[in-house]
């Protein structure tokens, strides 16, 4: 929902209306982040449900967005560590009795360290091999899950309380989750997005577009390649474990293939290699199979295929990537025609 | 030792279904530098294709060529409707083009023919031959891959217009210059590819049974077989299937519960790939900088 602030944030130095780019860019974030304040009090407590899975779906997508996107390294297997967050989550609730706002971070810290450690041997495979190493793991996690069924709970998972709103506070239980993942949201994206304008932002995608010069200039590819493993495996763990308490219930199907593809068609559609991509993302992979069962009862998965073929055609660099575009166009248009009115 | 023996043809005989597909996912692989999720959906369709001649009354084997024909035309047919406009794309693009195709095709055939498992026919006798050591079967599927695998090296090999398909993947600009129509043979590709796919599916349906989903693990296991033999390497993708085949079946033996069997069985070929990154028979690609 921060969208267009990135797309002004393309055109530096540029000035709308008298005023600076970078304003702008701030109002148009201001104005995303109201938006979403203000939306559960137009939709249905249904909707706000959906709209809190979207914002989750976000968050895991952010992280993705970091390792495919930034870093380019593939990986059809982030359900994985969406699954680590979401059981750290649920072992520390169920087993521990952790109250479920502390456990977010733990579980993200699991799924950080279990990314360094995939991303380790990750060093040594590229493209392709990394696609099916990583699917390997999307297929491995539900099998491991139900193997180690005395902390899993097996394939009927463990079943969570959900957390009710205090009761001074005068809204239902699902208003209140869905700001709580909203602010987890904003800082997420507010981490993320400062983290990729840094110093570490600028190696991960030099060693993308270019690994050789990237080493050259003295970049240390193996610690940059593992930390995007670990970074992005830390966002995705977080948003798992947001997910289990959410939905209250987690099960090794819920976290099987199905779901990391999901992840890598949410990223690509939204935007790969943008930041507000990944909220475009998450609302596609939220919204677009609900739609699709509205059009047809029958056969509502070819409809999603549809869909899915129809935004590639469309728009190739995905939602963000088209807005972007568009607005370098219409910068270009406007150019322009203020050269042809100074002649 | 029998058991050893048996297991190992047994395996052997699933080793050759997955290495046509590892053979199909190459050939998109060579001529378009991505690998075609979508094909082992593309082969179950192809097997309810024939499942429909069959119940139509058709013999086996007419149904089975009609089938692999059929396959070829709507390769073709999916290369020019689906995959060309986004020819151009980065390889992402490519990759959820290809899920979007997957998922359209396992959602038609479950709307067309359900999700009930169906059984499909065997065209070899299911007694055991020789002593026990391979099911007819088995044996069936084994000589039908190698008779397959034999045509299409012949016809690469051998044939002008399998020497215009080689060149078209290999280098399009020059092969353009040299008057190939370097559309038509990516085309041509899809489609080979479409009915070596059909060809496994027909073959592994006896043993799977028919429905939507039946694909999804064997695909998984060609593309590893593809991988594990190396992917710019028509004949390793071949040697990598059969590998995977024996292996999957010796671990699920003698090693392991078979919950666990795939898991197993991807962190073997995964030790492989971390050590020879690039398959065991592939080229190291070398980048020039």
């Amino acid at each position: 929902m921060s969208a267009p602030g990135t797309i002004v944030s393309a055109l530096p130095a540029q000035r709308i209306a008298g005023l600076d780019a970078d304003f702008w860019r701030r109002v148009l974030i201001a104005l995303a982040v109201m938006i979403a304040v203000l939306l559960p009090w137009a939709v249905s407590d249904y909707r706000v449900f959906q709209f809190t899975q979207a914002a989750i779906y976000a968050v895991a997508l952010l992280g993705l967005n970091i390792l495919t996107g930034y870093n380019g390294q593939i990986s059809l297997g982030h359900g994985a560590f969406f699954a680590i967050g979401g059981y750290a989550a649920a072992i520390l609730m169920h087993k521990l009795g952790v109250p479920y706002y502390l456990t977010i971070v733990p579980a993200g810290l699991a799924a950080f360290a279990v990314g360094v450690l995939f991303g380790l041997p990750a060093l040594r495979l590229e493209g392709l091999y990394l696609a099916l190493v990583t699917l390997s793991m999307a297929v491995a996690t539900p099998q491991f899950l139900k193997y180690f069924d005395h902390w899993t709970g097996g394939s009927q998972g463990i079943l969570l309380r959900k957390p009710a709103a205090p009761l001074w506070l005068p809204i239902g239980r699902d208003r209140w989750l869905y700001y709580q993942v909203l602010i987890v949201l904003l800082i997420a994206f507010w981490a993320g997005s400062n983290l990729l304008k840094s110093r570490t932002g600028r190696a991960l995608v030099a060693i993308r577009d270019h690994p050789i010069s990237a080493a050259a200039m003295g970049i240390n590819l193996p610690l940059y390649k593992t930390c995007a493993f670990g970074v992005s495996a830390l966002f995705t763990g977080i948003a798992g474990a947001m997910a289990a308490i959410v939905t209250g219930f987690v099960a090794p199907d819920s976290f099987n293939v199905f779901l990391s593809i999901s992840f890598i068609v949410g990223s690509v559609v939204g935007g790969i290699a943008t930041v507000s991509g990944a909220i475009f993302g998450g609302i596609f992979i939220q919204f677009i199979p609900n739609i699709a069962n509205q059009i047809s009862d029958a056969a509502p998965w070819a409809i999603y295929g549809m869909f899915l073929l129809g935004f590639m055609y469309v728009m190739p660099k995905g939602v963000a990537g088209f807005i972007k575009e568009r607005a370098i166009r219409y910068r270009q248009a406007r150019e322009s025609a203020d050269a042809d009115e100074a002649r | 030792m029998t058991q050893l023996t048996q297991q190992i043809l047994s395996g052997v005989a699933t080793g050759a279904v997955y290495a046509s597909l590892a053979l199909a996912l190459v050939m998109i692989y060579q001529a378009t530098e991505s690998v075609n999720f979508a094909q082992g959906e593309m082969a179950m369709f192809s097997t309810y294709i024939a499942w429909t001649l069959v119940q139509a009354g058709l013999p086996f084997w007419a149904a089975f060529l009609l089938t692999v024909l059929i396959s070829f035309i709507g390769g073709v047919l999916i290369e020019r409707v689906i995959v060309r406009p986004v020819h151009d794309a980065p390889v992402l693009t490519h990759v959820i083009v290809f899920i979007g195709l997957l998922v359209i095709l396992n959602a038609v055939a479950g709307w067309i023919y359900t999700y009930t498992v169906k059984e499909f026919p065997s065209p070899f006798p299911s007694k055991p031959l020789f002593g026990g050591a391979i099911t007819g079967h088995d044996l069936g599927v084994i000589c039908v891959t190698l008779a397959m695998l034999m045509l299409l090296f012949a016809f690469f090999r051998f044939t002008p217009l399998g020497l215009a398909m080689r060149a078209a993947a290999q280098n399009p600009e020059s092969a353009k210059l040299a008057g190939i129509r370097v559309g038509w043979m990516l085309a041509m590709g899809w489609g080979l590819a479409a009915a070596v796919g059909a060809v496994a599916g027909v073959m592994v349906a006896p043993v799977l049974f028919l429905d939507p989903n039946m694909m999804s693990g064997v695909l998984l296991y060609a593309f590893a077989g593809a991988l594990l033999g190396g992917i710019s390497s028509p004949g390793g993708a071949v040697l990598g299937g059969l590998i995977v085949g024996v292996l999957e079946n010796l671990v699920g033996t003698y090693l392991i519960a078979s919950e666990l069997k795939l898991s197993t069985a991807l962190a073997f070929i995964i030790l492989v790939l971390v050590i020879k990154p690039s398959g065991l028979f592939g080229r190291v690609a070398i980048k020039r900088v």
